[in-house]
């Protein structure tokens, strides 16, 4: 059936050492043939290493393509917060009068509203000097950093459960319902039971993760037992998923007494995860949790026997069952891995400082988003940390945006997207910037096989 | 199904011994009419369930003593678990699951409605069937988009984004411009746009459909939120106040009883929509190009030899899909609502459950569309007499449906073969 389609499969089909292997086998006689073609083939003088450099510099590799859809995102993002300006679009309407007028009017424009959003998310110089001066504590410096790994946490295990269903050959878009139903178990946890602190932060971690994996055993199963395609099935868990949520808050003995509103007990202070830097800073120790769990993926991925049987079913499922694996165990225990990381993502939401009792919108965005930072991580658990740290500093960056610049944060949904759908078509980003092919162009994100 | 590919994985449950599908289909209804019967006869109450063929309480209605009537259709239900159970020739199986599941959803209302408060117990036929129809409005538009798309073999994720742009441009430029038909052409653009974002990255770029799906979504939401609050929050006046299209009533259609109040003397969204599904499925299953769309949709190497430019219909249709998508956004703006932040709200995954629970069909579509619809509606009316029923159970309805038809349990669902495949030629 997909014999046709060579762009089908897992993104990881052959293992990246294999493929720089057989690239350096090749040797640099067989690259430079390719890029200058129209030459004629006389043997070239060995390039040299700042030569080497440079040309990799502008070639189409993961790093540069994933820099340049950074780029093309934030300007995309600039052009859509001048024409919802009517102040500054309306500088345009005389541009050929007096040109520098709009330019510095949109210069201004778009220059503070992304200062603002560095000052956010990273550092602020003001908050520095006034430290420096005395005159705020160093809090305030390190302030924006504390906001983005807060921000950075669940999202570094959602992406995880994505980006490890992913190498298994499912598209788990379920992140989203699991993460829910982890902070549900997570927070009735927290609230329900009288444990000892340290233990009761465990149980109620514990009890976020069962929570993710229940949700993901049923795609699991029902997509190893039926055929069912777990696309649709997680899409609609999601779903119920949030509407069990919505019916719970409200049952007596879950939603707070004293309140009317959709929002439940508060976790107790025992079953909260530490804050890092002193009550003032947000960041907690999920972070840490965060940095384990990539850890443990790697881990699992590249050294252990499972690992291997979930990349080679992701491969190619008819060749891993011909080699012995049970493909319908293999897809069950991806998705309750999954389910499990996506399950203590959620469980971050309400341990951790973000908020400490259930509300409707508790989980955010946190599943969907997870799917991008997988993505842009290419699936890979170290690159998923990091992609989640710059989602994380976006996120943290973009409140700051808000208020300062009075730039809507929706913005910050505007450039994620868009820089995935740079990232994931690389074949674009190189036709834009004329890059050269890359030595090993394993840049196809195509990863799933359609219903 | 992918899976297609996974013998081992994807069991194709052959109806073999005994416990044939029908069989465990009848099952499960005798169950269900067994629960009926015997929970909601002992539930109801013995006021009269009414069912008004009117907007309210007054006029003509269908009376019946609850805990009879709960009785009664649960009898009916396990009479037809009963008669698949037997069996039945094939032929019947459809008529005979639909009698059953009328009569457990007969059973259901004759509980509530009898045990609703004095006073309440009556259930206005004209206005849920109305709400049912408005409701499903925008899933049946989904749909359709779902439809165009999948079935030339391109997956359509991005009903979500489709949707919300169309109501965005609809409602932006209908206001600026204070002219319905200019908004209802922007809505269609509108859609179109992300439309042809999926079509060239999914098409063009070979970028994986679902993922580029739920990214257009994302952006979606995420351009028409950021322009809402700079634009249409700032000057609600000049940006979001669009003109509405006025009721149209059909002549003849509107005097049909309780059908005729409830759907046509009003949203000509509505006329435009179960027009589309009759179209549609015409086109798809009678015409030249719904030829060309299903053959490119399950076998493109084989389109392509018979001299089918795959590509070309896989960008016209999915544009078209768009298209409809944006005319289904704009039922919203056009019609019902001014614009608000992500009012789509989800509509649009309902829609692709409506599009897979009736199976890649205009007129599955429609059907699931209206199932789902009447959920949403019950839920609505069911909140309103203070059911024990929460109504997040009843929105839970859809999705649920969803998985057991993709699961197989009530009859297995197959996408167009090439669904989600790109095609390179070659």
């Amino acid at each position: 059936m997909s014999d046709s389609n060579p762009q089908s499969g897992s993104p990881d089909k052959e293992p990246a050492s294999e493929a720089q292997a057989a690239q350096n086998a090749l040797g640099n006689t067989e690259r430079a043939g390719t890029t200058t073609v129209p030459k004629a083939p006389e043997p070239q003088p060995k390039p040299s290493l700042g030569r080497l450099f440079l040309d990799n510099l502008w070639a189409a590799n993961t790093f540069t393509v994933t820099l340049l859809s950074l780029v093309l995102a934030v300007v995309v993002g600039a052009v859509l917060m001048i024409i919802s300006d009517p102040d500054v679009l309306h500088t345009y309407s005389y541009i050929t009068a007096r040109p520098s007028d709009a330019f510095s009017a949109s210069w201004t424009l778009v220059s503070e509203a992304y200062a603002n959003l560095f000052k956010g998310s990273i550092f602020d110089p003001e908050a520095f000097s006034g430290w420096v001066n005395g005159s705020n504590g160093w809090q305030a410096v390190l302030a924006p950093i504390s906001e983005t790994l807060t921000y950075a946490a669940p999202l570094v295990f959602t992406g995880l459960a994505v980006a490890l269903a992913f190498r298994g050959g499912l598209f788990n878009i379920g992140a989203q319902g699991q993460a829910t139903i982890g902070v549900i178990l997570a927070a009735l946890a927290g609230f329900l039971l009288p444990l000892p602190p340290g233990l009761h932060l465990l149980v109620a971690v514990l009890a976020g993760a069962l929570g993710g994996a229940l949700w993901g055993f049923i795609p699991g199963i029902l997509k190893a037992r039926a055929g069912a395609h777990e696309v649709i099935n997680t899409i609609m868990l999601n779903y119920v998923a949030t509407y069990f949520l919505t019916w719970l808050i409200v049952q007596n003995g879950v939603q707070d007494p004293k309140r009317t509103d959709a929002i439940s007990k508060a976790v107790d202070t025992s079953a909260q995860l530490p804050r890092l830097l002193g009550d003032n800073l947000r960041v907690h120790a999920g972070i840490l949790l965060a940095v384990l769990a990539t850890w443990a993926v790697a881990w699992l991925l590249n050294r252990s026997t499972l690992g291997f049987e979930l990349r080679a079913v992701g491969a190619n499922p008819d060749a891993a069952r011909t080699a012995g694996i049970s493909v319908t165990r293999t897809y069950i225990l991806i998705m309750v891995f999954s389910g499990i990381l996506a399950g203590l993502g959620g469980s971050n939401m309400v341990l951790g400082s973000t908020a400490s009792a259930l509300t409707p919108l508790v989980v955010a965005q946190i599943g969907f988003d997870g799917i991008l930072v997988a993505l842009l991580g290419r699936v890979k658990p170290w690159g998923v940390l990091l992609a989640a740290l710059l989602f994380g500093a976006l996120q943290a960056g973009g409140n700051r945006m808000q208020s300062y610049s009075g730039i809507s944060l929706e913005l910050v949904t505007v450039l994620q997207a868009l820089i995935v759908i740079f990232i994931a078509a690389p074949a674009l980003v190189k036709a834009i910037f004329q890059l050269r092919a890359a030595r090993a162009a394993r840049l196809q994100t195509s990863l799933a096989k359609g219903w | 199904m992918s899976t297609m590919a996974v013998p081992d994985v994807a069991v194709a449950q052959v109806d073999a011994g005994f416990w044939t599908r029908t069989r465990k289909v009848g099952l499960t209804l005798l169950a269900l009419g067994l629960l009926s019967a015997v929970l909601f006869g002992a539930l109801a109450t013995d006021q009269q369930a009414r069912f008004t063929l009117s907007d309210d309480a007054a006029g003509a209605a269908l009376e019946i003593n609850g805990t009879i009537g709960a009785i009664l259709f649960g009898i009916i239900a396990i009479a037809a678990g009963a008669a698949l159970l037997a069996g039945v020739p094939k032929r019947w199986f459809l008529p005979v699951l639909g009698v059953g599941l009328v009569g457990f959803v007969l059973s259901f209302l004759c509980w509530q409605v009898s045990a609703a408060p004095t006073g309440q117990n009556f259930m206005p036929l004209v206005n849920i069937i109305r709400g049912t129809f408005i409701l499903a409005l925008p899933l049946i538009f989904g749909a359709l988009a779902g439809v165009l798309c999948e079935r030339s073999g391109v997956v359509n994720v991005a009903i979500e984004g489709q949707l919300l742009m169309g109501a965005f441009s609809g409602a932006l430029f209908g206001s600026i411009s204070g002219n319905v038909w200019v908004g209802l052409v922007a809505a269609a653009i509108g859609g179109a746009f992300i439309s042809l974002l999926l079509a060239v990255f999914a098409i063009r770029y070979l970028v994986d459909q679902v993922v580029m799906g739920i990214v257009l979504n994302l952006l979606a939401v995420g351009v028409t939120g950021f322009l809402y609050e700079r634009l249409m929050q700032t000057d609600a006046e000049k940006y979001n106040s669009a003109p509405r299209f006025s009721n149209w009533e059909i002549p003849l259609l509107k005097d049909i009883p309780v059908l005729g109040p409830a759907l046509f003397r009003g949203n000509i969204f509505l006329y435009v929509g179960l027009l589309l599904v009759l179209v549609i499925h015409i086109g798809l299953f009678r015409t030249r190009w719904g030829l060309r769309t299903r053959s490119v949709g399950e076998h493109p190497i084989a389109a392509d030899t018979l001299g089918v430019k795959v590509l070309r219909v896989r960008y016209r249709n999915v544009l078209l899909a768009g298209v409809v998508a944006g005319i289904g956004g704009a039922s919203y703006t056009l019609a019902l609502y001014s614009f608000t932040k992500n009012m789509i709200g989800g509509k649009g995954f309902i829609a692709l459950a409506a599009l897979i629970f009736g199976r890649w069909n205009p007129t599955g579509a429609l059907l699931a569309a209206l199932f789902f619809g009447f959920a949403d509606q019950l839920a609505t009316y069911l909140s309103a007499i203070n059911s024990s029923i929460p109504s997040q159970f009843l929105a839970m309805l859809p999705y649920l449906a969803t998985i057991l038809a993709v699961a197989g349990l009530v009859g297995r669902v197959r996408a167009p073969a090439a669904d989600g495949k790109p095609y390179i030629k070659g």
